[in-house]
């Protein structure tokens, strides 16, 4: 995992030079934006030219705008130009074809990471297209998938492989312009996922990618693309770690999901960045844009999140339901320890007729966290009958974190029925002796009693991730009492 | 199994037990009475170890052992049973799971080998069975939206599956109907062991009626003020709490069986 250090270390520290977007050869650009460094992202890529103009386009949407600050969150100023913007795991020069030619240190990171790509994936029949750092280096079951007529590639073979589709389909949910960090991830993004599910086809399995940030001073800009087809069936999950490390890392996604007519997208996160040490210092930035766009009719969008880590989250996965009768969906845990702040909710735009979307969301501080659902249900004119279902539930653990709540709703059409129900609590000191004096140690107590209060997300989550989930919510809670 | 000598507890800076003492042995229910605040819960909860409950002095002797030293999941561990007045709702948390996390702490700690889940229904059932009722608890979340019947029972059936060699029942009989008092009575009688101390406390005489306690000590004011048999409790249901502080706690203490003083 550190055989590379050094390497990076030099790349690092090496002055800009002029010219350097003609040197292939080093794996990592200095530090620094600007039209230069695009460009190299997009040479290094050999990217078509629409994309690079595509890119350039963003770059001179973000110049003009600034950085929001309506979140409940305390950042500290990012230096853009001291992050780098693209690199790629210390190997050969040319990419690996298939998991053998793998540098074994970065299957054995996988490994420590508990995700054995082969073996497990096979016995879970999951595909897993791993990203490391910012250029995917496999990609499982793709033959299986492809029996199917499933795409399921990185961003970046997608753009040499299915040109048509992407340029059809990028920026159609999330356009440049929508906010701060997705303009920015337009312009530098380096890799993620792609996925496309024909007409009419259930995809077989699960498809899951796991994240990881790794090389020193480098954000991640991962792009995500999910296109559902009308009748078709997907489920896609995303998880992450991060090593420890100290300095801020930017983190800025963009996902877009698309699903026409009849389709339904089931999207699920374990999302566990590093958040710091207890004294609030390093972590990870997490400023993601996901949105799905329910264009057909009758056509389901559905967000599992659980978020236990970076230092500061800002996240609101939603959905636009534009078809009639469409349905969207958002289930999210989002838990805040020591000093992380959260800033997460939805959004949900009802715009065709007959409308529904659901809401539950389950938030829990402890230590010194912040934690802020923050909502938007919108009810448009054409929302005949549209509804809308949110259930908001704070959890308090300790007398230092904080739970806040701040729902919007806008309603422009008399038929639509919108609920909204909300509690806070604080962990029982009740319902801890109660475990406590039945045996239970404090630490299982408090676990058991976070898993009760998350089960009605948890229960959303493919069963491994579930799983997965729950042990995530007990490491992170470690030292939350007492 | 129980010796408490001289104990004094305080809750929020107040005194509540002034020089509690009393000895339990092995098989023996003792039933504790009193006028409502004479410290009764307080009791329960300082041999359980709640937080909040201070020991200002006196020592608890369980088996042995110190038991005011030890954590309340130790205590718990070492076969202390509280059945509590109102049990607390975890919503989420399946009964049945919970039950054996509790059971499995408990063994571990204990060097005893975890039950898997076959070997822990195997259990539930055998103990449904002893207690008479039905398996519907089993597959709810912790006490949520039980009746109180429902949670007084479901504290019997955990303590029937936890075998503590001492059990401390707070009020079980508060916010019963008759119906559901005997179930849980005889649930009580069912665990009734040679070896197993039961402490029960209560307000009324009437739970007494099922569970009948080899001694009865009256508790007014953080001390035992009158101890003697079963009748004691009827005594105490006839004139009421009053009668104590009216000179009859002299009058039975000098002969606490079989005094009819009438004063």
């Amino acid at each position: 995992m550190t055989g590379n250090t050094s390497t990076i270390d030099t790349l690092v520290e090496q002055k800009y030079e002029h010219g350097f977007v003609t040197d292939i050869e080093s794996d990592t650009l200095p530090p620094g934006l600007s039209e230069d460094v695009i460009r190299g992202i997009s040479a290094r890529k050999k990217e078509p030219e629409w994309l690079l103009d595509w890119r350039l386009k963003a770059y001179a949407h973000w110049l003009e705008m600034e950085q929001p600050d309506w979140a409940h969150l305390n950042i500290d100023a990012i230096d853009f130009q001291d992050i780098s913007y693209f690199s790629a795991p210390k190997s050969d020069k040319d990419r690996p074809q298939s998991l053998d030619e793998v540098d074994p240190k970065l299957l054995e990171t996988y490994d420590k990471l508990g995700v054995p790509l082969h073996e497990r994936a096979r016995l879970a029949g999951v595909a897993v297209d791993a990203v490391f750092d910012s250029v995917s280096v496999g990609t499982t079951f793709k033959s299986e998938l492809k029996k199917a007529g499933v795409i399921f590639c990185s961003f970046s073979e997608a753009v040499q492989d299915h040109p048509e589709l992407v340029k059809k389909y990028l920026g159609s949910v999330v356009p440049q312009r929508d906010n701060f960090f997705a303009a920015l991830n337009c312009a530098v993004f380096t890799d993620g996922s792609f996925v496309f599910i024909p007409r009419g086809v259930r995809c077989p399995m699960e498809l899951s990618t796991y994240f990881r940030i790794n090389a020193a001073e480098t954000g991640q800009f991962e792009r995500t693309l999910i296109v559902a087809e009308p009748g078709s069936h997907v489920s896609y999950l995303e998880g992450c770690t991060a090593p420890m490390r100290d300095e801020n890392q930017l983190h800025a996604a963009v996902v877009e999901l698309v699903a026409l007519e009849d389709a339904n997208i089931k999207y699920s996160t374990v999302q566990n960045w590093y958040p710091g040490d207890e004294k609030g210092v390093g972590g990870i930035y997490n400023f993601v844009t996901k949105r799905g766009d329910c264009r057909g009719a009758r056509s389901r969008i559905s967000w599992t999140q659980v978020e236990t880590g970076s230092a500061i989250t800002w996240k609101y996965p939603s959905c636009v339901l534009r078809g009639d009768d469409s349905v969207g969906e958002f289930y999210s845990v989002a838990l805040t320890n020591n000093y992380q702040q959260a800033d997460t909710g939805t959004k949900m735009v009802h715009i065709g007729r007959n409308t529904r979307s659901k809401i539950i969301s389950k938030g829990i501080s402890a230590g010194r966290g912040q934690n802020a659902y923050r909502g938007l249900v919108r009810m448009t004119p054409p929302a005949e009958n549209a509804r809308n279902y949110t259930q908001c539930d704070s959890m308090l653990i300790g007398k230092s974190c904080g739970a806040h709540t701040f729902p919007y709703i806008e309603v422009r059409n008399p038929s639509a029925k919108v609920e909204h129900e909300a509690t806070t609590s604080r962990i029982g000191e009740d319902q801890l002796f109660y475990c406590l004096q039945r045996g239970i140690s404090e630490e299982d107590a408090v676990s058991m009693i976070v898993d009760g209060f998350c089960k009605q997300v948890f229960k959303e989550l493919p069963m491994e991730f579930a799983v997965e989930a729950k042990a995530l919510l007990e490491v992170s809670l470690e030292g939350a009492v007492g | 199994m129980l010796r408490i000598t001289n104990l004094h507890a305080r809750v929020a800076g107040k005194e509540i037990l002034k020089g509690l003492s009393l000895e339990l042995k092995a098989g023996e229910i003792h039933a504790i009475m009193g006028p409502n605040g004479a410290g009764k819960s307080t009791l329960g909860n300082v041999l359980a170890g709640r937080e909040g409950y201070e020991v200002t002095d006196g020592e608890v002797i369980f088996n042995g052992k110190n038991l005011l030293e030890l954590e309340p999941e130790e205590r718990a561990c070492e076969g202390v049973f509280l059945a509590f007045q109102y049990p607390v709702e975890i919503p989420g948390v399946n009964n049945t799971y919970f039950l054996r996390a509790a059971l499995n702490a408990q063994r571990k700690y204990r060097g005893e080998e975890i039950l898997d889940s076959v070997g822990f229904l195997r259990l539930v059932r055998e103990k449904l069975k002893i207690l008479n009722i039905g398996d519907e608890l089993l597959h709810r979340a912790v006490n949520e939206g039980f009746s109180g019947g429902e949670k007084k029972r479901n504290e019997i059936f955990q303590m029937a599956v936890l075998e503590p060699s001492l059990a401390i029942l707070d009020e079980t009989d508060s916010g019963l109907d008759i119906d559901a008092l005997k179930t849980v009575a005889e649930g009580v009688n069912r665990l009734r062991s040679k070896d197993r101390g039961m402490i029960v406390v209560t307000h009324y005489q009437r739970l007494l009626d099922h569970i009948v306690p080899d001694r009865v000590h009256v508790l007014a004011d953080g001390q035992l003020v009158a101890t003697g048999g079963a009748d004691l409790a009827l005594k105490l249901e006839e004139q009421g709490y009053a009668w104590l502080e009216d000179g009859g706690i002299q009058t039975l203490n000098t002969d606490p069986v079989k005094q009819t003083a009438n004063p």
